[in-house]
């Protein structure tokens, strides 16, 4: 009998001990961000989209047209073209389509990359109904780029 | 544990429980053939999400199969990455710079914290309490934050590479765990306070659901379900891999083979992470963090290749068989969660349907793992 109101007893601290915490967070700075109208900065390595990087002396991107991405990329979802025009030592590149939808962001294409020609966007704002959205022209990107 | 003599076969009736996620991203369903509020039978109906991960494996070459681990268990996807950057190691024999085996422990270990906390949050609130949940995500949040300024990514890390880590880490992310590591002691005894203590959890728990150390042997159940059945077996211990066997860390086991042993021995291991986590931070060397010499194309000498690592849910295994060609001939992986999904029919067999599913709760099911 003693133990049958021990437990009553123990079961009633046990319930008590755990409103103490609930009441105790209760008054605790909040932790939540009222997004969209709050936003945490992206980190630098944050994985976004890959985008061709613009370098500031040329005013233009650095893709030397190997292909090295496109044959690294698990998913097949980038097409690079790239043409050999005269008087320019190498190919020149005429087409950086990106295929959104099928892209897995392991990073296999940036770090193929030789020249360094690619890194990751930060961008995160990117859910769209359509799925045209997620094909980049990453080579008009870069060049409306300022 | 509750057991009741059955009727005949006519008085039963089927119950369907599932398919059914809050995001449909893995879907379990149970056909649930019940006597009243006992289960008769349960048959777990598999493969909503199959995604074919071992046949990719066998049409891409070793490098482009990378991101496909962490897609596997989703919730310890760096416990998969390990495992498999590991195996295209011991293939290739590449050595490993010590910096990078530590980074590995260290974002590892923080790894199964916050895939545990995810369990702790999900399996209070399948037995109805909900502000555990709550508190479990925010400090997940905290490691969730850490990860991203590390691999970038915040769920499916694809950090690993062969020889080493995709990129070194700052003092930022070492202060930051320790930070964390101080933060989580207290948070743990709350937890304890809060849910361990609780005599409603208790009542549920203890003596209910019970998986012992044969069951586990005869389905290949791994992970918190053996160690719950006192079978001290760790792969972190008994096969070590990384740098594991420099650390002082202890495996917890309880021999009561109930929901409660498998919850205690999740909560006790997260203490656990935390003490390889402070070791690892306090002996990290300088150095480069990834391989000088890694060959640009990965081609296996012809053989059989096994290795094995302690994930979130058990020993997740893979074996692999090479050809001598760029891509595997045959992948093997060996998923904890299918083994321990498998024993929910025998375990399940006679039990009240509510404690069945504290007990499914019990084991911490990651559907993307069952389903590979």
């Amino acid at each position: 009998m003693a133990g049958y109101f021990k437990n009553i007893i123990d079961g009633t601290m046990s319930l008590i001990s755990g409103m103490i915490i609930t009441n105790k967070v209760c008054w605790q700075k909040d932790i939540t961000l009222q997004y969209p109208h709050q936003t945490i900065k992206m980190t630098p390595r944050y994985r976004g989209h890959i985008q061709l990087v613009k370098d500031p002396e040329t005013g233009t991107h650095s893709c030397i047209s190997c292909g090295m991405c496109q044959k690294g990329c698990p998913s097949g979802c980038i097409t690079v073209k790239g043409e050999k025009r005269e008087g320019v030592k190498g190919k020149v590149l005429v087409q950086y389509d990106l295929d959104f939808t099928t892209c897995s962001l392991c990073g296999q294409c940036v770090e193929n990359c030789r020249p360094g020609a690619i890194e990751f966007s930060l961008e995160y704002n990117l859910a769209s109904p359509r799925k045209e959205d997620y094909h980049f022209d990453l080579l008009k990107r870069v060049e409306e780029q300022k | 544990m509750s057991s009741v003599p059955f009727k005949d076969k006519l008085e039963t009736f089927e119950l369907n429980l599932g398919p059914q996620h809050p995001a449909t991203h893995g879907v379990l369903r149970v056909v649930l053939t019940m006597d009243g509020e006992y289960i008769y039978d349960a048959e777990p109906v598999i493969g909503y999400i199959h995604r074919m991960h071992e046949k990719m494996g066998e049409n891409r070459t070793w490098a482009q199969f990378l991101p496909n681990l962490g897609r596997l268990d989703y919730l310890s996807a760096l416990s998969y990455n390990l495992g498999y950057v590991q195996l295209v190691e011991k293939m290739m024999h590449i050595e490993v710079p010590e910096r990078a085996e530590y980074i590995r422990v260290i974002t590892t270990e923080i790894n199964r914290i916050a895939s545990h906390l995810v369990w702790l949050g999900a399996f209070v609130m399948d037995l109805g309490g909900f502000t555990p949940l709550l508190y479990a995500f925010d400090d997940r949040e905290e490691i969730l934050d850490l990860l991203e300024a590390v691999t970038g990514s915040r769920l499916t890390y694809c950090y690993f590479r062969f020889g080493g880590c995709y990129n070194d880490v700052d003092d930022d992310f070492l202060q930051g765990c320790l930070k964390f590591c101080k933060r989580f002691y207290n948070r743990i005894d709350m937890y304890h306070k809060l849910v361990t203590g609780n005599i409603i959890f208790r009542q549920r728990m203890e003596g209910i659901g019970p998986i012992d150390a044969d069951m586990c042997r005869r389905y290949g159940a791994t992970g918190a379900q053996l160690r719950g059945a006192g079978v001290n077996y760790d792969v972190r211990k008994n096969e070590p891999y990384s740098v594991y066997p420099e650390m002082d860390f202890d495996i917890p086991v309880y021999t009561e083979c109930d929901s409660m042993a498998r919850y205690m021995v999740r909560m006790d291991e997260m203490v656990q992470s935390l003490r390889i986590i402070e070791q690892a931070v306090a002996k990290i060397p300088e150095g480069p963090v990834k391989a000088a010499k890694v060959p640009k194309m990965i081609k296996p000498a012809p053989g059989d290749y096994y290795h094995a690592v302690e994930a979130g849910r058990g020993t997740f295994a893979i074996r692999a068989v090479s050809d001598g060609k760029n891509k595997a001939y045959r992948m093997k992986l060996r998923s904890p969660t299918y083994s321990n999904i498998s024993l929910f029919r025998e375990a399940s067999r006679g039990m009240l349907l509510s404690d069945a599913l504290a007990m499914m709760g019990s084991l911490d099911l990651v559907i993307p793992d069952i389903d590979r």
